[in-house]
């Protein structure tokens, strides 16, 4: 048997006819090389869209971005548009979003995952669970117009931030459950069992052991549901947020608007003036996205320091 | 505190002689965690009767009896898969932990059934401690892994002063002494589990359960581990599973063989005597069979 290039042959078969491996050594490199180029494509592919479009936005957007355009209300020219009211409107909605959704999603992830029994309800509502994390957001919309702006507009103020913020909530709070379970399935019983062996109650594992080092996962899966909620524009109009608003609001009782809705306001606009300000908008937007996410990020890895 | 120790520990023996019993009553009926009224010298033995043990449906140990004398140490031996790690969890009732894990039968500690109606396992699992197989430090620093136990359970005293004590005991306190800062995951696997016993020993339990402490180590740490042992029977009540025939040997005072006859049988304890009876002069064919290394 000879040995051509690029071809080889180890360990030949004995005389009683061993097993024999034949193989081009450079045919299966290069099949590497192809994918690992095929990879690498697909990878691009999504990285060069976003930085095409960052580009386009910064282009039209960042000359137009000023102190003015951040303190000033809406107006009907687009010169002295400014996007205040909707800055300030998104951070109450993503405050208030995430008071009222982080504890809700992280207390029943631990119901669930710690105190359920393992039987046909708990399994139903986790099947639910995750259908609930697949339901378009405008469904989230019309039930928040009809529970919190319409039933419970005597608490709720109607149209107000609460019932907006409470409707974002509904909208990521099985995210956060789904997110904050599988942290807590990450960590192995021998944690509990340690616990429970030495005379703890299940609250006192929960609290000292399990939440602390469940916390980087549950913050990772709260990051990504809050960027959701707070770039969220179709739900938001269904309970209605205002597209134009002259004060800044100071409660969560007041009508307000939200970033994603200005901005959709102006572009649906003729003049070319608005198109610029929505460009502008969109970057105050991602500038608001960044911060909330490294500030979470930096939380998430003090906490992972100290597990 | 040396003539202090010699004192408890001729009340100990002579306790032991006595077969504790009736002694103890009124603990039972001493819920909800002041339990400081147990007086430093006692060391309770445990009793078990007809304990069998479910997963479900499923029978994994059937009707064992047994008495597990104080301030001695009792092995447990037999091949894989026969009961010996469910059984030593019925001990604390840490089997029912597992969902639809049941037990049947009595188990005695002193004279109070733990598994008597309104009996809290909270109380009962701070009273008898529990090692496991594998380590399992908490993600928390040296210091803290041993007090938080004792923290929890309310003690009042000087915590520098426990955990020191508690660590001494483990025979870990000279190696940990200057990173106590530093979190449990730092320390070998050895090291790792004189920290859990440092952490069970904390909360001064009266017996101490331990289910294969020593399989994931190496020879030194196993070691250590065993003469630890035989520092903590002279406190403590020790039970412990085992693989390992030699260690059983070494260490027990008692041995108990558990033996499943045919496949998809619940475990028995199939002989139940002194360690020397048990591996000189054992009364059944299959414990000597197993003892001399012929199977399992």
């Amino acid at each position: 048997m000879a040995t051509k290039s690029g071809t080889q042959t180890t360990r030949k078969g004995g005389p009683e006819g061993g097993p024999v491996f034949e193989s081009s050594t450079s045919m299966r490199h290069a099949l590497d090389w192809v994918f690992a180029v095929l990879v690498f494509a697909a990878t691009m592919v999504g990285l060069v869209v976003l930085v095409v479009l960052l580009v386009d936005i910064a282009r039209d957007g960042l000359p137009r971005l000023s102190w003015d355009f951040l303190t000033s209300f809406a107006s009907v020219f687009p010169e002295s548009s400014g996007i205040y009211p909707a800055l300030l409107g998104s951070l109450w909605l993503l405050a208030l979003t995430a008071i009222i959704s982080v504890p809700l999603g992280i207390g029943a992830a631990i119901y669930l995952e710690e105190y359920a029994p393992d039987n046909w309800l708990t399994r139903l509502i986790e099947v639910n669970i995750s259908n609930l994390a697949g339901v378009p957001s405008i469904i989230y919309g019309l039930l928040g117009l009809g529970i919190f702006v319409n039933l419970l507009g005597d608490i709720t103020g109607g149209q107000s931030i609460l019932s907006g913020a409470l409707t974002l909530s509904l909208l990521i709070l099985p995210v956060i459950i789904i997110a904050t379970r599988e942290a807590l399935r990450t960590i192995p019983g021998a944690v509990r069992e340690g616990g429970y062996a030495l005379g703890a109650t299940r609250w006192e594992v929960i609290k000292s052991h399990l939440l602390p080092m469940a916390l980087p996962g549950a913050l990772t899966g709260t990051i990504l549901a809050l960027s959701r909620a707070i770039g969220e524009t179709a739900p938001l109009i269904v309970v209605g947020a205002a597209t134009y608003i002259t004060f800044a609001p100071d409660s969560p009782l007041t009508a307000y608007s939200a970033l994603p809705i200005q901005i959709y306001s102006w572009v649906s606009q003729p003049q070319p003036g608005f198109q610029t300000a929505a460009a502008a908008g969109i970057v105050v937007l991602m500038a608001v996205l960044l911060l909330t996410n490294s500030i979470a990020i930096w939380l998430r890895n003090r906490y992972q320091r100290r597990a | 505190m040396g003539s202090r120790r010699k004192e408890t520990r001729e009340v100990r023996e002579v306790r032991s002689l006595s077969e504790v019993s009736g002694e103890r009553s009124g603990i039972g009926g001493d819920q909800g965690g002041q339990a400081s009224t147990v007086p430093e010298a006692s060391t309770l033995g445990m009793k078990i009767e007809g304990l069998s043990a479910y997963y479900g449906s499923f029978k994994a140990v059937t009707d064992v009896s047994m008495e597990i004398r104080p301030n001695k140490v009792t092995a447990l031996i037999g091949p894989s898969g026969c009961g010996k790690s469910t059984f030593i969890r019925c001990l604390n009732r840490m089997h029912e932990v597992i969902p639809n894990a049941r037990t049947e039968g009595e188990v005695l500690l002193g004279d109070q059934d733990i598994y008597a109606k309104g009996t809290d396992p909270v109380t009962i699992r701070r009273r008898i401690g529990m090692v496991f197989q594998k380590p399992n430090p908490f993600s928390k620093s040296i210091y803290e892994n041993v007090a938080w136990g004792a923290r929890i359970n309310g003690y009042k005293g000087d915590m520098d002063e426990l955990v020191e004590r508690s660590l001494k005991r483990a025979a870990l306190w000279d190696e940990v002494k200057d990173k106590l800062k530093k979190s449990g995951f730092d320390l070998s696997g050895g090291q790792q589990q004189r920290l859990v016993i440092a952490r069970t020993l904390a909360v001064e339990p009266e017996v101490i359960l331990m289910d294969e402490p020593a399989s994931a180590l190496d020879p030194v740490s196993t070691q250590k581990i065993e003469d630890t042992m035989q520092d903590l029977k002279e406190r403590y009540t020790v039970v412990i599973v085992t693989h390992n025939m030699q260690q059983a040997a070494r260490i027990s005072d008692y041995t108990g063989f558990f033996y499943i006859e045919n496949m998809g049988d619940p475990g028995r304890l199939w002989e139940f005597d002194e360690t020397t009876k048990i591996f000189s002069s054992p009364s059944r064919k299959e414990t000597e069979d197993y003892v001399t290394g012929r199977f399992g």
